[in-house]
């Protein structure tokens, strides 16, 4: 059937991006919350029809789900072999992160009426949503790589605005541009992978690529240390996924993103920007697996690096926004993990972890940071100590927040369980020292999970006045974000998104479940014993853990040491001399060019005078010479 | 025409006081020996008329019309030019040509 | 007999006019100028053009060097000595004037001048005739430039009087 109709999705954000940036100043702050909050809806229904009628009606032709291309149009034609494409690309992983996308962003629209009411710029705010959510839409409907590549830069563009959404805080202008920097530099990578892999493979486009991965892999020429020169291309574009997943060592970033408005960090930093990364390396898998095992070798253990660094860090840290950005960079480690440890077919479970962890980590990951707004909103404070005892006032918060908490211990039966356990299987069957640190960090997961949420809802009373229960528009986003983290485990993802598009046999394995439960219930005891009431407890393990504590707190110090070779040595070595050159020596010859121009024009301008008799003189003469000339010359 | 003079002496004779003229013009800082030296260029110009018409066709008068409507013009032009003269005077003080130079660069 | 005349008359007015644009008193200029002038009409005169002499010596002699003279007593010239003019200016305008001189009379004793018919076509110069070609249309006839100059000299005289009359305080 004709998916035509999926092009809307992605424009019908672009069109309130227009409308509200546009008009905005002249249209009520209301109006355009409700006309982006609209056109929202209606992406958001779409999908979900599309979703529908992909999975269950018209997907599927002998068992396999097809790859659609529903819409491609060539934006510029170089040659007849180059060309860059625009398109809509229908297959299962593209549809789950049009369904996941398009909610988040409608419910943190929602939560936003609520959230920025009053604020100034409300009307900038709701056009930036729509300009990210549609330049997230274009990323992952993309039809060839190139196209992926411009809307990762629109994302990285949108991310900026929102980032430094409050313009006039010199700590969110810094944030702002340390995100785009450091994505930037690795989509540096990105763009030279894509040129490798385009030139080896001569297309840019995701079908071709990922049906011909074998012949591609086997035709590639050798690169440099004996790899091939396409798993040299993979490796680099995983270097800028990396970048914009937050991955270790370019995770310094996120962090600092959370001095943008709370809803920003629910959209981007938890459900879509970041697992952008994630969804590159999903794309692409089929090349991923055909080329020599290093590659998904680098990103399994880039991902198991992250995730159990950001873990650690994320024990001490006492800004409740800090917490939870680490808590992210650890469970995208758990997704580029379970990527990495995958095979194609039947080995396929790895990749099926996956993308189901990506579905429910948004859900939960965005009610964890919608519901530390409504808390952030209560007590005008970030920081831990200024919380305490908030049960009594904010019940609904409350509730939606130990859901999310428990699904992301992986308790079951809500939904973190259930994806956690197919990566951890995936682990094991692949190599057992990747399970056992990832069992480590599901642990620690759920003790600095719970440390948060016993430290904000019980703990002393720190007397708040005015924290009351939030409004109503950022309520109904946490209740629905609660009910979705309870059920979507139950969503049989085994049959509708994997490797192939083929169904993957999977059971639960008893014998990994019992272990993660087990870690997740202790991580939570341990977590009830220091935090439920104030004690003597959190200080005796600082003491314990001393210096590496103090490590941790500064997040291993890797601010310091980014900023460090930035300044003493890039600035000084590299860019100064550089500098120097540009203005003394390119900028002086320009500059020469005029000052002589000047200079022999102020010479010849002396020829009109003003002055009569050298006029007669001048013109006398010419008539000599042309006299001469002609009667005695040219004759 | 004269007797035993050929039409080239008279011509040579009209050239020299033509270039004079123009020596006197390119030359001189006053404003009023510029114009004598103009006066002395049409003059020159008005003996070339007149001896070409004498010697070469002696049976029309063009030659000696056309002196004689030279002469007129050159005495409204020099009333104009006497005019500017004493007006640049009222104004600048000086009739000196390097004084009127305005209109430079 | 008259080529002596003519030599001694085109002597005097090379001489004269040399005279008048090089000499340092300005007055004096004038007068070398009203000699040249007169000069010019003897050399009409030795050209049996009489009426033109006597214009040339009642207007250019009698009119234009007396309207001079006003004007150098009008612009307060008459006691000063006219300041050199740089070394420069003479001397290269003195050599561009050599050098078309030369040009010129290279040319004209290149060119063979054929003479005309003779003194028994000579057309009649007497003043009777004069007047009747200058107001008569018609082959031969002057009458339009005879108009247009008297409009000529009518704005010549409108201009004149506009261009020096004193502003009205």
């Amino acid at each position: 059937m004709d998916f035509s109709f999926t092009i809307y999705i992605v424009l019908i954000p672009l069109f309130a991006f227009l409308v509200n940036g546009l008009l905005g100043n002249k249209i009520k702050d209301s109006v355009s919350g409700y006309l982006a909050t609209f056109a929202l809806g209606v992406s958001t229904l779409l999908s979900y029809f599309t979703a529908y009628h992909y999975f269950f009606n018209v997907g599927k032709v002998d068992g396999i789900y097809q790859k659609i291309t529903a819409f491609n149009t060539t934006w510029v034609n170089f040659t007849d072999k180059l060309h860059i494409d625009l398109g809509v690309l229908i297959d299962p992983i593209s549809v789950m992160m049009l369904v996941v996308i398009t909610t988040v962003s409608l419910l943190v629209h929602i939560y936003s009426l609520g959230y920025m009411k009053g604020d100034e710029g409300f009307t900038k705010f709701f056009a930036f949503l729509s300009l990210f959510t549609f330049s997230m839409l274009g990323l992952v409907v993309a039809t060839n790589i190139f196209q992926m590549y411009m809307f990762w830069e629109l994302v990285g563009l949108s991310s900026y605005l929102l980032i430094g959404y409050y313009y006039t805080k010199p700590s969110a202008v810094a944030a702002a541009k340390k995100a785009f920097i450091v994505t930037r530099f690795a989509d540096l990578g990105f763009l030279i992978g894509i040129l490798f892999l385009s030139y080896t493979t001569g297309t840019f486009d995701f079908i071709t690529l990922n049906e011909g991965a074998s012949a591609f892999a086997q035709a590639a020429p050798l690169g440099f240390m004996g790899l091939s020169v396409l798993t040299w291309s993979l490796i680099l574009i995983f270097i800028g996924g990396a970048g914009k997943s937050a991955m270790f060592p370019l995770h310094i970033w996120l962090p600092d993103a959370m001095e943008g408005p709370t809803p920003v960090s629910a959209l981007i930093h938890a459900a879509t920007m970041v697992v952008a990364g994630v969804y590159l390396v999903a794309r692409l898998f089929p090349l991923f697996s055909a080329v020599d095992a290093i590659a998904l070798e680098i990103v399994a253990i880039v991902g198991a690096l992250s995730s159990i660094f950001a873990a650690i860090i994320a024990c001490t840290q006492i800004d409740i926004k800090r917490v939870l950005a680490f808590s992210t960079m650890s469970q995208i480690g758990y997704m580029m993990l379970a990527l990495g440890v995958s095979g194609m077919e039947e080995e396929g479970t790895g990749f099926m972890g996956s993308m189901f962890h990506l579905f429910t980590h948004a859900m939960f990951k965005a009610l964890l940071f919608l519901g530390a707004g409504s808390i952030i909103h209560a007590v005008h404070s970030n920081k831990l100590s200024d919380m305490g005892n908030l049960r009594k006032y904010m019940p609904i918060t409350h509730i939606t927040f130990l859901i999310a908490c428990f699904a992301i211990a992986g308790i079951p039966p809500f939904a973190g369980f259930f994806s956690k356990d197919e990566i951890l299987v995936a682990a094991m069957a692949h190599n057992p020292i990747y399970f056992w640190i990832e069992w480590i960090v599901a642990g620690l997961t759920a003790f600095y999970m719970f440390r948060l949420y016993f430290g904000i809802f019980w703990a002393n009373d720190k007397k708040h006045e005015h924290a009351h229960e939030s409004p109503f528009s950022m309520t109904l986003p946490l209740i629905i974000l609660a009910i979705a983290a309870s059920l979507v485990g139950f969503i049989p993802f085994n049959e509708l998104v994997t490797s192939d598009g083929k169904i993957l046999d999977i059971h639960i394995h008893w014998d990994i479940a019992i272990p993660s439960i087990a870690v997740g219930i202790v991580g939570i005891i341990v977590a009830f014993i220091f935090y439920k009431k104030e004690n003597s407890w959190p200080s005796k393990m600082v003491k314990i853990f001393g210096r590496f504590y103090t490590h941790a707190l500064n997040k291993f110090y890797f601010d310091e040491i980014y900023m460090f070779v930035t300044k003493k040595i890039i600035f000084k070595r590299f860019s100064t001399p550089i500098a120097w050159f540009d203005r003394n020596v390119v900028d002086a010859t320009m500059d020469g060019v005029a000052t002589v121009t000047n200079y022999f024009s102020e010479k010849i301008k002396g020829i009109q005078s003003g002055q009569l008799q050298q006029y007669v003189m001048a013109s006398i003469t010419a008539v000599l010479i042309i006299v001469f000339i002609f009667n005695y010359l040219i004759s | 025409m004269i007797e035993g003079i050929d039409i080239q002496h008279i011509i040579i004779v009209s050239t020299l006081m033509f270039f004079i003229g123009v020596y006197g013009f390119m030359s001189r800082k006053n404003l009023i020996t510029m114009l004598m030296a103009v006066e002395l260029m049409l003059n020159s110009i008005n003996i070339n008329f007149v001896a070409f018409n004498r010697y070469l066709h002696p049976e029309n008068m063009q030659g000696h019309f056309y002196s004689l409507f030279i002469i007129a013009i050159a005495a409204a032009e020099a009333a104009v030019a006497i005019s500017i003269i004493i007006n640049l005077y009222r104004n600048l003080h000086s009739i000196d040509v390097e004084d009127v130079n305005k209109m430079k660069h | 007999m008259e080529t002596i005349i003519f030599y001694i008359i085109s002597a005097i007015l090379i001489v004269f006019s040399v005279l008048t644009v090089t000499t340092n008193k300005i007055l004096r200029a004038a007068v070398y100028l009203l000699f040249t002038l007169v000069a010019t009409a003897a050399f009409y005169f030795m050209m049996e053009y009489e009426f033109l002499a006597a214009v040339q010596l009642t207007v250019y002699a009698g009119g234009i060097v007396v309207l001079i003279i006003f004007s150098i007593l009008l612009t307060h010239q008459i006691n000063m000595d006219l300041e050199k003019s740089d070394r420069l200016k003479k001397i290269s305008s003195a050599l561009i004037v050599l050098l078309g001189s030369i040009i010129v009379i290279f040319t004209i004793s290149k060119y063979p001048f054929i003479p005309g018919s003779g003194i028994e076509d000579a057309a009649d110069t007497s003043i009777n005739s004069i007047g009747r070609q200058l107001l008569s249309y018609g082959e031969g006839g002057y009458i339009l430039p005879f108009e247009v100059i008297s409009i000529l000299l009518l704005a010549a005289m409108i201009a004149a009087i506009i261009i020096a009359k004193k502003e009205k305080e």
